[in-house]
């Protein structure tokens, strides 16, 4: 089995590639794969604890939580990115890592596949 | 010991979105990457300019004046003296009737020797296809 690196950009609201990310990050795993997912910009929205699902709005963290719990999944946020959107180590939902972008180059270099969701 | 080349596709203009310092930031972060893997292993950037994301080059950037942020051009500079290799799309600069004097070429005011290189599009693409992984921004 492989491992799928996914870097992610994009808004958790505002856009459905978040959305579809975790969607593909399941899909993998239902498959026997591991994946690493790296939050970047916006997207490190995706890594905050206390997220409130209305039907209206992507709510992922129940979603994320159960591929933490497959213990196929590794998810880290952008430090600086979270930091300069005023969103701290506290608020930091469980299961997530927080580094600078160096771990998603890491991660990229033992990857099978990577695939990269750009930004809005 | 391994090596993984990652092509690093900027594709957005400057400023617009945080798609190409992104880039940059990521790019520049290969500089670190190896405290996370093994003894000897290592990841090699490539960063190359195509259709719009050429903008990002151009020199005289005033962000830190108007938006009070490090601009674009400082981070390729950074790049160029980190020695990452820094391609810029010969045709799509031509299209955009920007000539070469007018682009960051080189790091020269922080000693830097490595400089940028005005590429054909068929040579970004061999970069492309001789990359382990292909990140576009």
């Amino acid at each position: 089995m492989g491992k799928l690196t996914i870097g992610v950009f994009s808004s958790l609201v505002g856009s459905l590639s978040l959305d579809f990310s975790v969607k593909l990050a399941e899909a993998a795993i239902r498959k026997g794969h591991s994946v690493d997912m790296w939050v970047s910009g916006n997207a490190t929205m995706l890594s905050k604890k206390g997220q409130k699902a209305f039907k209206d709005y992507s709510a992922l963290e129940k979603k994320v939580k159960e591929l933490f719990a497959t213990g196929k999944f590794r998810a880290t946020t952008c430090e600086a990115c979270a930091e300069a959107r005023g969103y701290h180590k506290e608020d930091t939902m469980e299961g997530w890592k927080r580094h600078s972008m160096d771990w998603y180059l890491a991660s990229c270099f033992s990857a099978d596949r990577v695939l990269h969701i750009g930004g809005d | 010991m391994a090596t993984r080349r990652l092509a690093f596709i900027v594709k957005s203009l400057p400023y617009k979105t945080e798609a190409s310092r992104l880039a940059l930031t990521h790019a520049l972060a290969s500089q670190s990457a190896e405290i996370y893997l093994e003894n000897g292993d290592m990841v090699e950037p490539v960063l190359a300019f195509i259709g719009d994301g050429v903008l990002n080059c151009l020199k005289n950037q005033k962000a830190m004046n108007i938006y009070g942020v490090t601009s674009i051009e400082q981070h390729i500079r950074i790049a160029l003296f980190l020695d990452l290799k820094v391609l810029i799309c010969k045709e799509d600069i031509e299209a955009f009737g920007i000539s070469e004097d007018s682009l960051i070429m080189d790091a020269e005011e922080l000693e830097g020797e490595t400089k940028a290189q005005i590429t054909p599009f068929d040579e970004i693409k061999k970069e492309m296809e001789s990359s382990d992984h292909l990140l576009f921004f």
